[in-house]
């Protein structure tokens, strides 16, 4: 980390600051000279995606919260207001319910990504249960997000979640009413969702700070799993960093985009264009499609209580993946073997995901049973076998030998003439 | 400090233990109302009153639905056919076992009167659906009887009885 400049503030002010409040060396040194490893790829880019669609959903959410009302009688017209009255109100509501879309579809990659190169080992477990408890938190948001419409998918989404909490045993029926505020999901409930809804995204947002704080402390990844050891193996945040990020962010965003403008139902469920109605449950009813692997692994247990712990599980295990993993080696890149159980288990994951959105019948069941198994043996089975038998391939010496060679990146084109004579 | 001194415990040492405790004695009171004010309030459990249900419109064979504390109430007019065959089944093959008799009022056999709320995770099973003519959830797929016994799928219990009673043949209290 030395040999990098320090901070000097540029002008009168920001040197009056700097001695009061040393905001601008913060973030000199945090986002302008912070080290990098030099071989970081595209899969890097989505924690700062991240960040983006944070930002998008709490300002797209404040603005819908002027105009949305939280009762019964008034929440489904006051969406449908939203959508045909207010000044881009339809701008605004499509931007946040793709938004949770966008904001999920991020997340996975960034998970996955971390599980691939073996970014939640030694010394980044507490980075890496941070990740955790954001996405349990996101979970949380999205669900009450998901309810705020009033819709029958609003409805029946908060009355199936809601009575997971009724499998406990002996004060499942108590904890339910407490969470509903009544005797079924009600006005009470929506009230209460709203109030949540909007309080979580900033716990979020503090969660990402001690996130981002924890990233800084142990260093970032990198698609070797190796620590940079000289200043040969890291680049500057600014311009390097910066750039790439901005750049998949921008590809992102016409992702996104594509999505508001051309199929902004694509994501959501007609039945939620009907009003709540507690006396009819829709036919078929599926969650989103971000929680539809885990809909899948509960569904897939023959027992109420059984399936409500396999759904917690999936989610809380990824916590203990640090230990569960006992392999040396951090990348995948280095470990053949590992390389196809983790393909396999994001096949397994994409699969529960389709199976979650079918009826609970026949093969399906059989295949959601099948695949469950697989989600679970992967942590529970390969990860602690596989670290103490596979056999990795020899690691590189350092991040620079890996991407450069003789001093050049490897693939780069010839350096142009004037740059060559020095 | 205790753990530094050797020597009999101080006026300081009490006063930290004291403090601590009215501490923590307040944080668990404040902790009181912060959770009951989630539970139902007085207006959701007034609201919650028995209700009466005239049966004499309800045609054999007929299902209706009322509702009380919010919930769904089935009342099954049952045929003789439905009746005979809830009655004639093995108890003891049941996931949940319960004879017909134990959920029906004495002499009121043709009267199924249930909550129509999946005991697997609370959608609306559908009447007069699935193999057994009783009710079908078209959430997880939990087959009931005719008598609301759970029979298929992944519901754990019978569906729940609410509380009433026959004011006269014609007339029934839920509540």
């Amino acid at each position: 980390m030395s040999g990098h400049p320090t901070y000097q503030p540029q002008t009168a002010f920001m040197r009056w600051m700097e001695r009061r409040l040393p905001i601008g060396g913060l973030v000199y040194s945090s986002f302008v000279v912070y080290p990098t490893p030099r071989n970081l790829n595209y899969w890097w880019t989505f924690g700062g995606i991240l960040a983006f669609m944070l930002g998008v959903q709490i300002v797209t959410g404040i603005v819908l919260a002027m105009h949305y009302t939280p009762h019964v009688d008034y929440a489904f017209d006051s969406v449908e207001q939203i959508m045909r009255d207010v000044n881009y109100g339809w701008l605004l509501r499509y931007l946040h319910s793709t938004g949770a879309s966008m904001f999920f579809l991020a997340a996975y990659i960034h998970l996955f990504r971390g599980m691939y190169y073996g970014s939640y080992k030694e010394p980044r477990e507490v980075l890496w249960i941070l990740g955790v408890i954001l996405l349990l938190l996101m979970i949380i948001t999205g669900f009450m997000g998901y309810v705020l419409p009033w819709g029958q998918m609003s409805f029946w989404a908060a009355t199936v979640i809601t009575n997971l909490f009724s499998a406990i045993p002996l004060v499942g029926e108590s904890v339910v009413t407490w969470l509903w505020g009544g005797y079924a999901v009600g006005n009470p409930t929506l009230n209460r969702f709203y109030s949540l809804h909007y309080l979580l995204p900033f716990v979020i947002a503090g969660v990402v700070v001690l996130h981002v704080w924890a990233l800084h402390v142990a260093g970032q990844n990198n698609p070797t799993g190796i620590e940079p050891k000289s200043e040969q193996d890291t680049v500057a945040f600014t311009p390097y960093a910066t750039i790439k990020d901005t750049f998949l962010l921008a590809v992102f965003c016409i992702l996104f985009a594509w999505f508001v403008f051309y199929m902004p139902n694509f994501l959501l469920h007609p039945d939620n264009y009907i009003p709540a109605n507690p006396a009819v449950t829709p036919m078929h009813i599926v969650p989103e499609w971000y929680y539809l692997p885990f809909y899948a692994i509960l569904r897939a247990i023959p027992n109420k209580l059984l399936g409500v712990i396999a759904l917690a599980a999936s989610i809380l295990i990824l916590a203990f993946l640090p230990w569960l993993d006992t392999s040396k080696v951090r990348s995948a890149r280095y470990r053949p073997a590992y390389r196809q159980f983790f393909w396999a288990f994001v096949i397994v994951c994409i699969g529960l995901g389709w199976l979650g959105a079918k009826p609970p019948e026949g093969n399906y069941v059989l295949f959601a049973r099948i695949f469950t198994a697989y989600y679970f043996a992967f942590f529970l089975v390969i990860l602690p076998v596989l670290g103490k038998i596979e056999r990795t391939r020899p690691l590189p010496n350092s991040i620079s030998e890996s991407v450069l060679r003789e001093g050049k990146p490897i693939g780069a084109p010839a350096p142009p003439p004037a740059a060559a004579k020095v | 400090m205790t753990t530094m001194s050797s020597a009999e415990p101080t006026r300081r040492d009490f006063l930290y233990i004291a403090t601590a405790s009215v501490a923590g004695i307040g944080a668990a009171a404040t902790l009181v109302p912060l959770i009951a004010q989630m539970n139902p309030d007085a207006s959701t459990i007034a609201a919650g009153a028995p209700i009466e249900v005239d049966l004499s419109p309800i045609a054999d064979g007929q299902v209706i639905k009322v509702f009380w504390r919010g919930k769904p109430i089935y009342v099954n007019h049952r045929t003789m056919k439905q009746i005979e065959e809830a009655q004639n089944v093995d108890v003891a093959r049941l996931p949940d076992p319960q004879p017909d008799s134990a959920r029906v009022k004495p002499g009121h056999d043709q009267w199924q009167v249930l909550i129509g709320i999946c005991t697997h995770l609370g959608c609306i099973p559908i009447a007069h659906q699935g193999p057994y003519d009783g009710y079908f959830c078209p959430c997880h797929g939990s087959v009931y009887d005719t008598s609301g016994r759970i029979r298929q799928g992944p519901a754990p219990l019978n569906l729940a009885l609410p509380p009433y009673e026959f004011l006269s043949d014609t007339k029934i209290r839920i509540g």
